[in-house]
């Protein structure tokens, strides 16, 4: 296929956002969202009439039915291209594809992708547990009264049996985000923790304990995609989207075809073929790490380390700034920020802001390409993608 | 104070499960075109799109694919239980399918044991869910 059949380096994010995170409780979830278009906006140097397109995710705490529309309606927006799109944490990255392939077809020229909500004062925490909750198969799962940490807790244990992966490396995967959140001046959580602190810390869902989960945070994100053409002469420096590839496989935990086996494989295949790149051209990753659980079985299933050696990429620091392969070097879900479906979108901005260059300490040094990996449901829904400072 | 756990929710796919459950019988589904056996109840056979489908009674055994120890739970009603042991359970006909495993040795439970199948009642209306306790 050539490359101009494909959507390689056809789009560039061209402006990235952030909103405050942690506890916010003078901002709605809409609000958060609409802080981090804003910025995202001021970043390209766009104007609020250049917007044609529009894509969010979903809320719990504000669920309105068509929030796709409703965050149009809140911004002010009248766009031609216009959805809310539900595929759990993978919705970021899926977001990013149908805004490229919009714009590859002539549907619209610049999207504005956001998500976020205010999930840490906007509800009580027994309240967010129990929205989560609702992933869980209503009739077959639910009644046993399994919990999100639960489902990811089995597949922890799986992966521990067969491949002899300990607690102290799923502990190394918090210690590691947390070091590198440290570094991020709007991380949620930024004071330092030891492996002691994780492994002492309370037990949710054995072996899973709280700091091997995500945060419960309230934040807004939003990045701004438009053609490679027009990027070039925009305020900030482009980050190109060379690859992008989704599979899902199944959503309940019940159905999932192998608790050590999920579609990040071929959706990572997908993105390294249409970028012509494979794992050794990546200078960082941003990956989907709603528990600790999660970006070893993704770090093995997109080709950086074998099968069943994710945890000892970590416990042996490949996975630090400085490292192999720096991962998640914002501080990921489970240290920079998690709400709802803006946990993956902050590793899409890390990305780009990584591929720009100048963040200091927290700069991967020559940065040129990144992979983000993002995943919803119960490793249900995958999607890969491959950005770089150039295009190639 | 305690709520209620959940009962069964029945639907036209999953009518005969629960029937079963109240009979003390696991339900399977089995495709009578290509012959496979699958958990969630649905219209198709999810391998070949048959829509002639049968149900069977399981034998009831199976062996932990995998488990938690839920320490913190999901909903109030729940959290009398606490700690409480969700599995995994692969059938010896095949399909895989969640349950808690109950009994005192509950929080032993390994991957690998072998459980058998007990039901549990679960409303006032005589309404009950498979769950399985560990063999000895």
């Amino acid at each position: 296929m050539s490359s101009s059949s494909t959507l390689r380096n056809r789009v560039a994010i061209v402006g990235v956002g952030e909103s405050e995170i942690g506890k916010v409780p003078h901002m709605s979830g809409l609000g958060l969202n609409a802080q981090a278009a804003k910025r995202a906006l001021d970043d390209a140097g766009l104007k609020v009439s250049d917007i044609d397109g529009l894509l969010t995710a979903y809320s719990f705490t504000e669920p309105y039915f068509m929030l796709g529309t409703v965050m149009c309606e809140y911004l002010g927006l009248q766009p031609r291209y216009n959805a809310s799109m539900v595929v759990g944490g993978a919705s970021p990255a899926v977001m990013l594809k149908h805004a490229a392939e919009a714009i590859a077809a002539g549907q619209c020229t610049t999207v504005l992708v956001c998500a976020g909500e205010n999930r840490a004062t906007g509800q009580t925490r027994d309240q967010a547990v129990a929205a989560l909750t609702a992933v869980g198969h209503p009739y077959f799962e639910r009644p046993y009264g399994p919990s999100i940490p639960g489902f990811y807790a089995m597949i922890a244990r799986r992966h521990m049996a067969e491949f002899g992966t300990t607690s102290e490396q799923l502990a190394a995967v918090a210690v590691t985000s947390r070091r590198h959140a440290g570094l991020h001046p709007n991380a949620h959580m930024r004071a330092p923790i030891t492996l002691a602190d994780v492994l002492n810390s309370k037990p949710i869902a054995d072996p899973l304990r709280i700091l091997d989960c995500c945060l419960i945070s309230d934040a807004g994100g939003a990045f701004i995609v438009t053609s490679a053409d027009r990027a070039k002469d925009l305020a900030a420096k482009p980050a190109y989207l060379a690859g992008i590839g989704e599979f899902h496989t199944h959503e309940h935990i019940i159905c999932a075809p192998s608790l050590t086996e999920f579609g990040a494989i071929q959706s990572g295949r997908a993105a390294y073929a249409m970028a012509g790149m494979g794992p050794s051209d990546i200078d960082v990753a941003e990956l989907y790490d709603c528990f600790s659980i999660v970006p070893i079985i993704e770090l093995e299933e997109l080709g950086f380390c074998p099968r069943g050696q994710g945890g000892r990429f970590y416990e042996e620091g490949h996975a630090a700034i400085g490292g192999k392969l720096p991962v998640n070097t914002h501080g990921g879900m489970m240290s920079h920020a998690h709400a709802g479906s803006a946990g993956g979108l902050f590793g899409i901005i890390e990305a780009v802001r990584q591929l720009r260059g100048g963040l200091g300490p927290r700069q991967v040094d020559g940065a040129e390409v990144a992979l983000v990996h993002n995943e919803g449901g119960i490793l249900s829904s995958h999607c890969t993608l491959i950005l770089t400072a150039q295009p190639r | 104070m305690s709520q209620e756990l959940p009962a069964p929710i029945v639907n036209p796919d999953s009518q005969a499960y629960w029937d079963g459950a109240r009979r003390d019988r696991l339900m399977i589904r089995r495709c009578a075109a290509c012959g496979r056996m699958h958990f969630l109840p649905r219209y198709l056979c999810p391998a070949c799109w048959s829509s002639d489908l049968e149900w069977i009674e399981s034998c009831g055994r199976g062996t932990v694919h995998s488990f938690t120890i839920i320490r913190r739970a999901p909903l109030p009603a729940f959290t009398d239980r606490v700690p409480y042991v969700v599995a995994l359970i692969d059938l010896e006909e095949g399909p895989r399918m969640m349950a808690n495993i109950l009994g005192e040795d509950a929080l032993q439970t390994c991957i690998g044991d072998a459980v058998e199948v007990c039901f549990e009642e679960r409303g006032d209306g005589g309404a009950k869910i498979p769950q399985f306790s560990r063999r000895r």
